[in-house]
């Protein structure tokens, strides 16, 4: 049965329509209002506030806190200063990822690290032989995401003397808020300009509290998981468990990935110290993958005349959706959408995919299984570039 | 100059190893870090005059293909064999005493004294465990194939040994399968009434491990000490002349012979590798000598996490190493005797006491000396194996007097530096006055002693925690899963590092299987 959050007393109060679902062991709204779409929009066009407590939270410490980090991810953590925040993932000795999330230096000595799912004895057997220890502090700490062009204005008015506005992307800052000690990073899930804010459980009501009112005049809204979901499918950000697999939870090969063929490559620092992993990243470096990871973008019109056989009008759910849907180019399967949605503000059906590396190209046209009254179909799509949605804001320097 | 391989450690697997490699032309070098070699089966002068096997007694495991295929005997190795196996000390005079002969029909009449019952099973057990040990024999001296890469060449010399297991028949394959997993206690319970009988039986299948006779497969323990056994239902009972530290000084001389080095009191400090392909080691002053491959005698976890370091292995590996099963639980007291103290209600003469003295009245004896084990404590009442080897090889001693040393269970590893300091003292006391009662006048015939627990065998002699196996020989930890499923093939993940000692295949005891396997499979590859 999952637990409430250290926010629950304030967004079980605020969740009319009584969705929750369960993310990671906590009980997690899903929407607020009967339906999303003014969450989503809060998002997009003010601030949306989120409830991301229930992100697993570990903090690396020791003398040998950095050795262990850069152990554990693909991504080089003797380049990340004090106060800088990276999205890594982190992958088995086979190069086949474990889990992704973020890290943030918070000393010289001291890491704190965000995970999708339980990582405490994956990291603590990393640790081994090491000088540095490993704590859950999943819930010790309170976190909740601020979201949206307006995110900034609302903080300043609730820490003016921190500079928030100088705060870069990617970048963390400590400070108090109303005498209370929280922490505010430029991070987020959403592809926008956006925060998190995170604090001692204990404060959390009051830090939510704070923050409700700050943004009331702002247009604020609390915003559940519906919403945020189409927002992180528009900036082409990875779900666990929906678009790839943990190592740990794949049971055949097909189901395992590695870190580039989540499209991550990116974040694999081959010229690091070694890793976890590093062998097989290289071999897979030299060798090429073989699945990639890629954005699609479904041809409406020709989607409209698919469903119009039918004399219907292109039924998709409202919501970004998390079934596998197989891929297809001349008419021989390769690969699957693992997420999908409509997006309101580009107004274009958008899909993340797993597709066989060489038809990974941006422009690809290829197929897209749609089941129409009951019969399988294929409508048209396009490869495309990711993130779908990329406001100047999100990186910008103020 | 680069030697072609560097073996860290003089125990006799090693120097089997070493023996193979040099026989193959090899130029190799081995390192010993203590004074003596032989390692956990060595013999040291630890009194003037007195000569004690510190470590493993009985040589009755060592592999007859290792003696020929190295002419050992050429080399100064003898055999001395007891006729009796082992005989068990009693306190009341109500029974004959209990005797196990290495002649079949003398411990049958023994046993017509103590259970008619028993005395007419006894010979259909030999036969049935022999049968069970023969199988065992089969695979003692192959390298397990590893199943996760499931290579048709690995798996070709299994086929001869799954033809000889088919062919055993459908029952004895049945029975096989059956007595496998089983505890020593209810295996033994199957055969015989005797409480005595199965104390005295049972009394090797907890060897080397922290478990008490009730636990699921103990029983495996009987038929891979029956590898040594002729007659006798129990272990071997054949000594070498001189002590067992002569094996390992015949396999010196092979080593030596065919131009290679062994420097003792030569501790190597770590394994020197790049980019995961070991190149030599280092020595304690910071020497580094380099070398094609290093082996190592040395047990897994020493190996991989002191002479390695964790921190160059992979995570998932590291698990599954740290999760080897090797807790100590072995002692020793090595007694120099003025004269052979006397056993109550003993026979006469001395020929029952030339094997094995064996006090395990029964297995729940034993069990409640696990029991004790269990939650950290040596045994209020221990299992005691004692070996007089001065009776059959007075050169071991001075003339009239004796050593015997006295083998006990449990006394478990402990970690905390406070409870060492004592623990070495109380073992000694607690030993001692078990035996007291069933030789009284055992005080006034030591001379000097010499205790040696799980602290000692850690700090002194190289092995974690005081595994004198190298790791528990459980079901979960033989064959292609020691010492870690996936790497059962002497292999490690650095490259041309290999395992040689009682960690691997088939496990420990001075059989010298590991050592002679792991060589057969680097010449293989090289
Ligand atoms: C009290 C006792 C009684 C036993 N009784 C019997 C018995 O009767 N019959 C039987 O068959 N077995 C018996 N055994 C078990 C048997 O002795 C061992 O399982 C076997 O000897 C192990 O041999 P090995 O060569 O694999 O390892 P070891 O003998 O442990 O050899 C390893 C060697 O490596 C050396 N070494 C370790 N680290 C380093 C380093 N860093 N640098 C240099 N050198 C290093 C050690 O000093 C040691 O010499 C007994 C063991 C004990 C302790």
């Amino acid at each position: 049965m999952p637990i409430p959050t250290p926010f629950h007393s304030r967004t079980a109060a605020l969740c009319k329509s009584h969705e929750w679902r369960d993310w990671a062991g906590y009980l997690a709204a899903v929407t607020y209002e009967p339906t999303h779409e003014r969450e989503y929009w809060a998002i997009r066009n003010s601030a949306g506030l989120i409830d991301v407590t229930p992100l697993f939270k570990y903090e690396i410490s020791g003398p040998e806190a950095l050795a262990v980090v850069d152990r554990i991810i693909t991504r080089d953590a003797s380049k990340c200063a004090i106060g800088q925040v990276l999205y890594t993932p982190w992958c088995n000795e086979a190069g086949k990822i474990v889990d992704d999330g973020t890290l943030t230096r918070l000393a010289e000595d001291r890491f704190r690290v965000t995970a999708a799912d339980p990582n405490l004895q994956w990291f603590e057997d990393c640790a081994f032989g090491f000088d540095a220890s490993v704590r859950d502090i999943t819930a010790e700490l309170g976190a909740l995401a601020l979201q949206g062009p307006l995110s900034l204005e609302i903080l300043r008015k609730l820490a003016p003397h921190a500079e928030i506005e100088k705060l870069k992307f990617f970048r963390q800052l400590e400070t108090k808020m109303a005498g209370i000690p929280v922490e505010i990073t430029r991070t987020g899930y959403t592809g926008d300009l956006g925060y998190e804010v995170w604090c001692a459980s204990t404060h959390a009501e009051k830090v939510w509290d704070l923050l409700m009112d700050a943004g009331h005049n702002y247009g604020m809204l609390p915003a559940g998981l519906a919403a945020l979901d189409i927002s992180r499918v528009e900036a082409g950000f990875l779900l666990a468990d929906v678009d790839y697999f943990s190592c740990r939870k794949a049971v055949i090969a097909p189901q395992f990935s590695s870190a580039y063929e989540v499209g991550l490559g990116w974040a694999v620092k081959l010229d690091k110290s070694d890793f976890v992993g590093k062998k097989a990243l290289q071999q897979e470096e030299q060798r090429g993958s073989q699945w990639a990871f890629a954005g699609l973008e479904i041809d409406w019109p020709e989607l409209e005349k698919l469903f119009a056989e039918f004399d219907l009008p292109p039924q998709i759910t409202g919501r970004a959706s998390r079934e596998g849907v197989p891929i297809y180019k001349n008419g021989k399967q390769i690969g699957k959408v693992t997420s999908s949605t409509f997006s309101p503000i580009l107004k274009k059906y958008l899909a993340l995919c797993t597709i066989e590396a060489q038809h990974a190209k941006i422009g690809t046209e290829i197929e897209m299984e749609v089941t129409v009254e009951y019969h399988r179909k294929k409508a048209p799509a396009r490869v495309a570039n990711t993130p779908f949605y990329d406001p100047p804001r999100k990186r910008a320097t103020f | 100059m680069t030697y072609d391989a560097i073996i860290i450690g003089g125990g006799h697997n090693g120097l089997v190893a070493a023996a193979y490699l040099a026989k193959a032309g090899r130029k190799v070098l081995v390192l010993e870090q203590r004074a003596v070699l032989g390692g956990a089966a060595a013999t040291e002068e630890v009194l003037p005059g007195f000569r004690f096997n510190t470590g493993a007694h009985d040589a009755g495991l060592f592999r007859q293909e290792i003696i020929d295929e190295l002419a050992l005997e050429k080399h100064g190795l003898s055999f001395i064999s007891s006729p009796v196996a082992a005989f068990t000390p009693r306190l009341q005079a109500d029974a004959p005493p209990l005797i196990l002969w290495n002649d079949l029909k003398k411990t049958a009449e023994t046993l017509s004294a103590i259970s008619e019952k028993d005395a007419e099973s006894f010979p259909r057990y030999i036969e049935h465990i022999r049968t069970m040990t023969a199988m065992l024999d089969e695979i003692i001296l192959r390298t397990p194939p590893n199943l996760f890469e499931n290579r048709f060449a690995d798996l070709t010399p299994w086929l001869k040994s799954g033809l000889k297991f088919k062919r055993m028949g459908k029952q004895d394959m049945m029975a096989f399968l059956r007595v496998l997993p089983m505890s020593a206690w209810q295996f033994l319970d199957e055969w015989f009434e005797s409480e005595r009988l199965k104390g005295l039986l049972g009394s090797t299948s907890i060897f080397g491990s922290l478990q008490g006779p009730m636990a699921a497969g103990t029983a495996f323990m009987l038929f891979y000490q029956h590898l040594g056994a002729q007659n006798s239902g129990l272990a071997s009972s054949r000594q070498i002349k001189g002590g067992i530290g002569q094996l390992s000084d015949a396999l010196a001389a092979v080593v030596r012979a065919q131009g290679g080095e062994i420097h003792t009191e030569t501790p190597v400090q770590k394994i020197v590798f790049e980019n995961g392909v070991a190149t030599g080691v280092q020595l304690q002053d910071g020497e580094i000598i380099s070398s094609k491959i290093v082996i190592s005698n040395a047990d897994p976890k020493r190996t991989f996490f002191e002479l390695v370091g964790a921190r160059h292995l992979g995570p998932e590996f590291n698990r599954k190493v740290r999760a080897i099963k090797m807790k100590g639980s072995t002692a020793k007291l090595n007694l120099a005797l003025s004269a052979l103290p006397e056993f109550v209600n003993a026979p006469s003469g001395q020929e029952h006491l030339q094997g094995h003295i064996v006090i395990c009245p029964s297995l729940e004896y034993l069990e409640r000396a696990y029991d004790d084990a269990k939650y950290g404590r040596f045994s209020e009442q221990p299992l005691l194996d004692i070996t007089i080897p001065s009776l059959l090889d007075p050169s071991l001693a001075p003339e009239g007097k004796h050593v015997m040393s006295i083998t006990m269970r449990y006394a478990p590893f402990v970690s905390k530096k406070a409870d060492c300091e004592h623990y070495g003292n109380h073992v000694r006391n607690k030993i001692i006055d078990t035996l007291a009662d069933y030789a009284p006048n055992l005080r006034d015939c030591i001379e000097h002693s010499q205790v040696l627990t799980a602290t000692e065998w850690q700090r002194e002699y190289g092995m974690t925690e005081g595994s004198i196996l190298h790791g528990q020989m459980g079901l979960d930890q033989l064959l292609f899963m020691r010492p870690i499923p996936g790497f059962g093939q002497y292999h490690t993940p650095i490259e041309n590092l290999y395992l040689c000692g009682a960690g691997t295949h088939p496990g420990g005891g001075v059989t010298g299987a590991p050592g002679r396997n792991a060589a057969k499979e680097i010449l293989k590859k090289r």
